[in-house]
Order: structure tokens, then C-alpha cells, then sequence
């Protein structure tokens, strides 16, 4: 197990205690997807809000491992070094 | 019911939710919004039981569709942790929108009926706290067959019927679809409406309609606002009846029922469905007293130019022994009428585009 940080925006703080960031154990060779599911664990509308039933990622969320934007890599599927940074953020989007 | 109480009129718009009170229904007081910055496509106010219940259907464009439900008249809201709908893994569907939130009559307590896109209907038995798929709808051969309006695909009418287990739904696009066992089976119930955009006009299912509305006193009589088509059934959808002369158009998107009287309904028409605004930029509220034999327009107090058009759940009408009629419209505007649509006065200007609303007595 290895620890990352997961970075929360103000519109999903509320879900966390009201804090920016959460502290995470993942394994070692974790995914998104899995630290996704420690970060959901008993925090289900969390969950909701960032994934669908279906598990993909919300159309208008953007996460980022260490600056990258995991779209552009293997999206849910993409690699969670240990000391990650992970940025959960919405995307630009609205009128 | 009289209207001796408190009055709530939820307003659910493009960028949150507004509540407005009033103790007469000539003289409103507006809140400020809740959930700012979300869609409010479906309001839902359950007065059973003597308790009173708001709902919420919920769309964030970043964070996805939620259903909220406030016991205290809107001060503070409820989300059930767990999420109150949403599919199951191996239903391979997302929830994208909450269309509709319907509490069932007054003999079956507890039972709250949503409408939601993907079409699906979803049924609840705790007041609203957990919704069930319908599998009966969901599973139905035709679903591979509906289709999608412009706002998507979506079960945005349902209409439980309080003298026995039927159910309605309507759905864009697909159609009229009815229930005779509470919605366990369901078969399509569209005879006599147009469907004018497809090659077989006349199709067993897949029309556009807009909207349905039942009658109180004979919940046989329904009453549909369609994609173009004004229409009547007295038989719970097995055939039906264009009612649509004596009105400027037959395009729109409102059907509405008075609570208590048979035979009266409200629509707001639209010019056409390549041209949806009011009919000569001159938004009326037209009302028929005979089941759509004649037709009669209101424009007391309503706006001598408007081109806003009036979405499908943006009107409603309260249960008072007087009832109530509002609508609100793409322009921001919401609009009141304490005696059954006859006169309008402005509850609200400048919102963002009204999606929704829901009016009812509550005691003060």
C-alpha cells in the first residue's frame, strides 16, 4: 500500500468533511479506478457524483495523476504511482 | 381544499431552485435559490397524509442527477446517502435526468412515482427515501424502438389513476403507454394520435407527445398536448379525439387538468414546432370548460408581447376548491392565477429559464 493525496474541489467538499484533500492508502499497483473506489468507500454520493452507475467517469469531470489528465492516458485504467497527486476538478463547461 | 393556508409555488429553473409563499395567492414572497447553479427539471410537492414533502429532481452538468426531498417547506434538503435512483450494475444505464416526480393518490401513502431519462419509471413506497426501476417499462420489447425528442429520451409523464392499479406514462419519444396492473405490463396507447414526422403517421407507438394531464372526476378522461395535436380519450387512451379546434395552434408543451371539475384542462400553445413561440408574440393561456369542444383565451394580466415559450412541467395547478394556475416561462417569468386561470399577476421576473413548478396548499 502506498499513500496519495486526492485533491477535492469546493463543490464536493461538503462530501468530505469540508476538506481540500484526503490522505489515501491505495495498492501499489492501483488504478484510478480503485483509488476511486477508496475514496467512495462509505462516501457513496461522493462516488455519485464523480462516476456513473455504469462506473465511467462524469462526462464534465476531469482527473489529473500528477499533472496528467488520465483521459489523454488510460483513463480509469490509468496507473496511480505511490506519492501521487491526484486532481479531481470539473471541466470547463456551462452557460 | 381551500386556500386558507399557506401557498408554496416551487419554481425549478435552468440555475437552481426558488420557492415562493403566499397567503392569498395575489401577493408572493420569493426565497433565494437553492441548489444554484443546477438544472431543477422536476418539483414535486406530496401533501399526503397531513405532512408536507418538497422534491428536488437535481442536475448538475458536472456532478450528474440527484432527487432531494425537504421537510421543512424548503430550508434545508435531503439527499438519501445511498442515492435514491439509480440503475443497477447489470442494467448497463446511467440515470441522466429526473423528469418527473409524482406522488400517487391519496389512498396509496407513501407510494411517490418518478419519470426519468434514460425512459424509465421508477417507483418508491417510503415516501421518496429509495425509488425501484420499473422492470415491466424497462424491459419492454419496444425500448429499443423509442427515441429521443431534443431534451432526450425521457418518461416525463406519469399519472397514476386513483380509482384503480392503472397507470399512464408518456414518454418522448415513444408515446402513450398504459398500465393495468400497476406496472407490471404495459401496452402502448396511441390510436388516434398523429405521429405526422414519421413515415407511418399513424404508428402504434413512437409519437411525440408532450404532455398528459387526467381528469379528476372521471380518471378515464385524458387529455394530451402533443407534437403538434391537441387530443381527448373517455376511454383511458384506448382511442382519441383531436380537440384541437378553436385554438391559435396545436403545437406546445402544457396539458393541465383541474383538480376537481371534469371536462376543464389549460394548454399554452406554440405556433408551431419551427416556430415555438407564442402565437403572434402574444403568450395566452387558453382554458376549454367542455372537453375541448370550445376554447377560451386569458390575457388579463399576462404580457402584451412575450416570446418565451412554456415548457412541459412549467405549469401546474394547485388542489384549492378555487384552484390556483401557474406557468413560468423560457424567459424567467412566472406567472399566478387565483381564479382558475382567468387572471394573471407576475409572482417572478428574470429567473433563469423556468423547467418546473409546483403549487400547493399547506397548512400555515
Amino acid at each position: 500500500m502506498a499513500a496519495v493525496t486526492v485533491l477535492i474541489p469546493t463543490l464536493l467538499r461538503p462530501y468530505v468533511d469540508g476538506r481540500s484533500e484526503v490522505r489515501l492508502d491505495v495498492p501499489d499497483a492501483g488504478d484510478v479506478a480503485a483509488l476511486l473506489d477508496g475514496l467512495g468507500a462509505g462516501r457513496p454520493l461522493l462516488d455519485q457524483r464523480i462516476r456513473e452507475e455504469t462506473g465511467a467517469l462524469r462526462r464534465y469531470v476531469n482527473i489529473y495523476v500528477d499533472g496528467e489528465d488520465v483521459r489523454r492516458l488510460d483513463g480509469l485504467g490509468t496507473a496511480v504511482p505511490p506519492g501521487a497527486t491526484v486532481l479531481i476538478i470539473q471541466s470547463v463547461a456551462g452557460g | 381544499m381551500t386556500a386558507a393556508g399557506t401557498t408554496v409555488l416551487a419554481i425549478g429553473t435552468k440555475k437552481g431552485l426558488w420557492l415562493a409563499r403566499s397567503s392569498d395567492r395575489e401577493n408572493w414572497t420569493l426565497s433565494e435559490p437553492k441548489f444554484l447553479m443546477e438544472e431543477i427539471p422536476s418539483v414535486g410537492i406530496d401533501t399526503r397524509g397531513g405532512r408536507t414533502r418538497l422534491f428536488a429532481g437535481r442536475m448538475s452538468w458536472h456532478f450528474g442527477p440527484c432527487i432531494a426531498h425537504s421537510d421543512d417547506l424548503g430550508e434545508t434538503w435531503t439527499e438519501p446517502k445511498e442515492g435514491s435512483i439509480r440503475f443497477g450494475a447489470d442494467d448497463g444505464a446511467a440515470l441522466e435526468r429526473i423528469w418527473q416526480i409524482q406522488p400517487d393518490a391519496e389512498n396509496r401513502p407513501g407510494v411517490v412515482w418518478a419519470g426519468c431519462q434514460p425512459i424509465s419509471v421508477w417507483k418508491s413506497t417510503d415516501h421518496g427515501e429509495t425509488f425501484e426501476l420499473n422492470r415491466g417499462l424497462w424491459d419492454h420489447p419496444h425500448r429499443t424502438e423509442w427515441g429521443a425528442g431534443f431534451g432526450g429520451a425521457a418518461a416525463h409523464t406519469v399519472l397514476p389513476s386513483p380509482a384503480d392499479d392503472t397507470l399512464h406514462v408518456a414518454m418522448s419519444t415513444g408515446g402513450v403507454y398504459r398500465s393495468d396492473d400497476g406496472g407490471i405490463s404495459w401496452q402502448p396507447r396511441n390510436s388516434g394520435i398523429s405521429a405526422y414526422f414519421m413515415p407511418d403517421p399513424n404508428p402504434e407507438f413512437g409519437q411525440c407527445v408532450h404532455k398528459v394531464a387526467r381528469d379528476a372526476v372521471d380518471p378515464d378522461r385524458l387529455f394530451a398536448q402533443n407534437h403538434h395535436g391537441v387530443y381527448m380519450s373517455t376511454d383511458r387512451g384506448d382511442s382519441w379525439q383531436s380537440i384541437a379546434e378553436g385554438l391559435p395552434a396545436d403545437f406546445g408543451f402544457v396539458m393541465l387538468a383541474h383538480p376537481h371539475r371534469s371536462g376543464t384542462a389549460w394548454v399554452i400553445p406554440l405556433k408551431a414546432d419551427g416556430e415555438r413561440i407564442p402565437p403572434d408574440g402574444r403568450l395566452l393561456m387558453h382554458r376549454t370548460d367542455d372537453g375541448g369542444a370550445t376554447w377560451e383565451a386569458s390575457s388579463a394580466g399576462l404580457p402584451e408581447a412575450d416570446f418565451n415559450a412554456v415548457l412541459r412541467d412549467a405549469a401546474c395547478v394547485d388542489t384549492a376548491d378555487v384552484p390556483g394556475v401557474y406557468f413560468g416561462t423560457r424567459g424567467g417569468a412566472v406567472y399566478a392565477s387565483a381564479d382558475e386561470g382567468r387572471t394573471f399577476r407576475e409572482v417572478a421576473s428574470h429567473l433563469p429559464d423556468v423547467l418546473s413548478v409546483r403549487a400547493a396548499v399547506v397548512p400555515s
